[in-house]
């Protein structure tokens, strides 16, 4: 498997260097194939979500596949534009002259994508982005998604031109191998473990990496707000998105000690909604993607400081791998379920007087991939969007902020580095080259030794675009 | 390179500590007696040392760190990084090479300045952006040579002794670097001009070599000196699979008025930046992002850039909470998935037929 890795490497490095994936051509060509297996094989994307991850038909669809068209169709319609050199404006400084941005891919890319969303914008997105931008690209899909993963293999080993476009299936071994070649740019998403492996696995060849990581992103719930409908898109942005295992999931709320109790009621009421009386039974609902990561969430939930605050759900069925949506109100500080990412459908729900005190709270811990706010007042709103550091945000709604291909989706601090998503993946990959044209009109004795005070102040009198001073150098005023 | 990145940090908001290369000393210890006295000491922090203060430093955790020197260090600085997951800007270096086409009569002495002035005018060829080598078809070369021997003798001076306007080497370390470049076999019969040292006082004399052989270290390792290479080519156009056979170089500094060789240039090589008909220029266009790509670093900063290097630039979705869409909840069915489908893309059409139920009538089958 290592001669694998390296052998890959290779290979796409030959047909970079053969410029094989420079003409705008072969980027559409590219993104129209990928937008063809995507739609042709919808039904076994589909089924193989089913498989990894109970994934409910609606979810692959709608996070997923129509998430991948999109993107391919965006970079397609605007791929003409993303490639064109970006014209600068020149100041006295420099003049005559003439200047431009030219965007450049950056060579062999690698992604490491992850297992919740395994078809998604999430793991082709940077693919999408790195083929827009004229890069060969590896793929290593998650090995926790089996299925997923050898679909992608498939499908993309028989539409996409495989001297420049490949999939790498394996675990660790295989990840490691990967790592070790050299690579142009790398772009993981998973957690802040893994990260630090990258990171320092780039730091070898001084390669410039995008980690995508998670966090617990926490939603703050004012009072006087339309609570019902508040509630709906938690509980789409928390149970709606594969059972909360989700990097931008709502991880936990707070709220106010007042409003707490309404909050549990609208939740509760509308869970029962979506889910009905026994959300075990829903197909509606993800199942857990492994019995690991099932325990880890019960031992999270089975917490002798946390049990006893379960005020909804707490349902397991350990067979199917569910667990029933769980409302935990005011676990304590230390427990384990407030200080690690939850990544599942267990929603804490911590109370404070006043509200503003949510951001001081949020501000004690690390900075999270998202957070969002529920609120009708404009100085909450305004503090919050200032005060809390996150890598996005949304007002009154939960991970929409995704579907809008003209922000830029990232992480800050422990919540990753880099951005995605639209253009943005575009920009991911390339390099912005600085390009300057000069002539020889206008070549100024100022700039060559020997050196003189008159050189010195008609220099510096030109670099702070003071006219005056420019001519008074030269004249000797 | 020290102030800079200063001024971005500082205008982005956030608290900066600055770490001055201890080889620099004087200029470390005005920054760090002058700094104070104006800007808010609470915020703003000089920690002067050597490598084992930056050792130091490197093991707190830092929200960002940009680093400014070798790709060995950089590597360094960026291992030290990955275990905080902390983002770095690296300007790193290279062998920035000149590329010389057909030029005669004022268009070469010109040219000529600019190439004099972009190797030995930054700090004696001690400069990121420095020159490092050149490349010129093999029939131009020795008019080339004598206009730069002539232009050298006017703008520094003939002798070792007493060379004007140029810098000397950093220190000693730096000096013996530099003249085991010049020791190598084969290379010290390649110098064409200068070659003088003044060990006491770390000048060394502009240098010219010709051809010196492509396997020294000379033209395998960034020079950071006052020595310049050139080489020459049989077609000037073998220049950019020159370049491509190297490590992608910080810049690239082309004098050529023929469009197709500065399209191939811009197409077919890769570097932090490229300028035509001019050398080190580019540094002050606050327009254009600064920075390198491969080994000579990622990130950039100067103007604008700096500003945006030390931000995170937030996405804030605003959303009301009306209108709201029903199909976007459970309990999920065929319809509610279309409708999403179709608003996913747009089709108003499609949406308004689906919402009618006619939508079945027109298109029976859901073809894509």
């Amino acid at each position: 498997m290592a001669a694998g890795a390296e052998g890959v490497a290779e290979d796409l490095r030959s047909a970079y260097a053969a410029g094989k994936t420079r003409p705008y051509e072969w980027r559409v060509s590219q993104l129209e194939a990928l937008l063809k297996l995507t739609t042709r094989h919808e039904r076994e994307i589909v089924e193989a979500l089913r498989s990894d991850l109970n994934k409910p038909e609606y979810e692959s669809v709608i996070h997923e596949t129509v998430g991948v068209s999109s993107a391919c169709e965006l970079a397609l319609k605007e791929l003409h534009q993303w490639m064109k050199p970006e014209k600068v404006k020149t100041t006295m400084v420099t003049y005559p002259s003439s200047a431009q941005i030219v965007s450049e891919p950056l060579g062999v890319v690698l992604v490491i994508s992850t297992w919740n969303y395994p078809f998604s914008t999430l793991s082709l997105g940077p693919v999408i982005g790195a083929i827009a931008a004229g890069n060969a690209v590896v793929l290593k899909p998650s090995e926790v998604s089996p299925a997923t993963s050898s679909l992608l293999s498939k499908l993309l080993g028989e539409y996409m031109d495989t001297s420049a476009v490949r999939v790498v299936e394996g675990s660790v071994l295989e990840t490691t191998a990967l790592l070790e070649q050299k690579w142009d740019k790398i772009f993981y998403t998973g957690n802040g473990k893994v990260g630090r492996v990258i990171l320092a696995a780039a730091a070898k060849h001084l390669t410039p990496v995008v980690l995508e990581l998670g966090g617990k992103s926490p939603v703050v719930v004012d009072s006087n707000i339309n609570l019902k409908v508040a509630a709906r898109r938690m509980i789409s942005g928390k149970w709606g998105g594969n059972s909360g295992q989700t990097c931008v999931s709502p991880d936990y709320v707070i709220t106010t000690k007042e409003y707490a109790s309404k909050l549990v009621d609208a939740l509760s009421c509308e869970i029962e909604n979506f889910y009905g009386k026994d959300p075990l039974q829903s197909n509606d609902l993800s199942s857990i993607v492994n019995s690991r990561h099932f325990d880890r969430l019960i031992n999270l939930l089975d917490d002798e400081t946390v049990s006893g605050k379960i005020v909804l759900g707490g349902q397991r069925d350990k067979v199917k791998l569910k667990i029933a949506p769980t409302v935990v109100l005011d676990a304590p500080k230390d427990s384990p379920i407030m200080n690690e990412e939850i990544f599942g459908p267990l929603l804490p729900i911590i109370t404070v007087n006043k509200i503003e005190d949510s951001i001081r709270l949020i501000s004690s811990k690390e900075k999270p991939l998202a957070a969002y706010l529920f609120s009708n007042d404009k100085k909450l709103k305004e503090e919050f969007i200032t005060s809390v550091s996150a890598g996005g945000m949304v007002i009154n709604d939960t991970n929409l902020h995704l579907v809008e291909p003209n922000l830029p989706f990232g992480g800050v601090g422990e919540s990753g580095t880099g951005s995605y998503h639209g253009r943005f993946s575009f920009d991911a990959f390339s390099h912005k080259k600085a390009v300057l044209q000069r002539g020889f009109t206008g070549d100024i004795a100022a700039r060559y030794p020997p050196y003189a005070n008159w050189k010195i102040d008609f220099l510096k009198s030109l670099f702070s675009g003071n006219l005056i001073g420019v001519l008074r150098a030269l004249f000797g005023w | 390179l020290t102030l800079d990145p200063l001024i971005g940090a500082i205008s982005a908001g956030n608290t900066v500590v600055i770490k001055p290369s201890e080889l620099a000393p004087a200029c470390s210890s005005l920054l760090s007696s002058t700094i104070p006295l104006y800007l808010d000491n609470k915020a703003v922090k000089i920690v002067e040392g050597g490598s084992d203060i930056a050792q130091e430093l490197l093991q707190q955790q830092w929200d960002k760190i940009f680093f400014t020197g070798s790709p060995r260090v950089g590597r360094i600085v960026m291992s030290a990084a990955a275990k905080h997951l902390t983002p770095v800007t690296l300007e790193l270096g290279g062998k920035c090479p000149v590329i010389l086409d057909s030029y005669s009569g004022s268009d070469l002495k010109s040219a000529v300045k600019r190439i004099a002035g972009g190797k030995w005018g930054p700090c004696a060829g001690q400069a990121c952006i420095g020159i490092d080598y050149l490349l010129v078809q093999q029939k131009l070369a020795p008019v080339l040579i004598e206009s730069l021997k002539r232009c050298i003798k006017r703008f520094y001076g003939d002798n070792v002794q007493n060379l004007q306007s140029i810098c000397r080497i950093v220190n000693k370390n730096h000096f013996d670097r530099i003249c085991n470049l010049l020791e190598e076999p084969g290379v010290a019969a390649s110098i064409i001009y200068g070659g003088s040292l003044d060990r006491e006082n770390l000048m060394i004399e502009p240098t010219i070599l010709l051809d010196p052989p492509l396997d020294a270290q000379i033209m395998t390792e960034e020079i950071f000196g006052p020595l310049l290479p050139i080489i020459t080519l049989d077609k000037i156009e073998e220049s950019i699979d020159f370049i491509n056979a190297r490590p992608k170089p910080l810049a690239i500094y082309a004098f050529t008025n023929d469009k197709k060789l500065k399209d191939r240039i811009l197409q077919e090589t890769s570097s932090g930046s490229v300028t035509f008909n001019d050398t080190i220029i580019q540094f002050i266009c606050d327009a254009l992002p600064f920075g390198g790509v491969g080994q000579s670093g990622f990130g950039r900063y100067h103007g604008k850039y700096s500003f945006d290097t030390f931000s995170h630039e937030k996405g804030v979705l605003h959303r009301s909470f009306f209108p709201e869409l029903e199909p976007r909840y459970p309990p999920w069915n065929d319809f509610k998935l279309e409708f999403i489908r179709l608003a996913y893309n747009f089709d108003y059409v499609g949406l308004l037929l689906h919402l009618l139920g006619l939508r079945r009538l027109f298109i029976p089958n859901r073809a894509r």
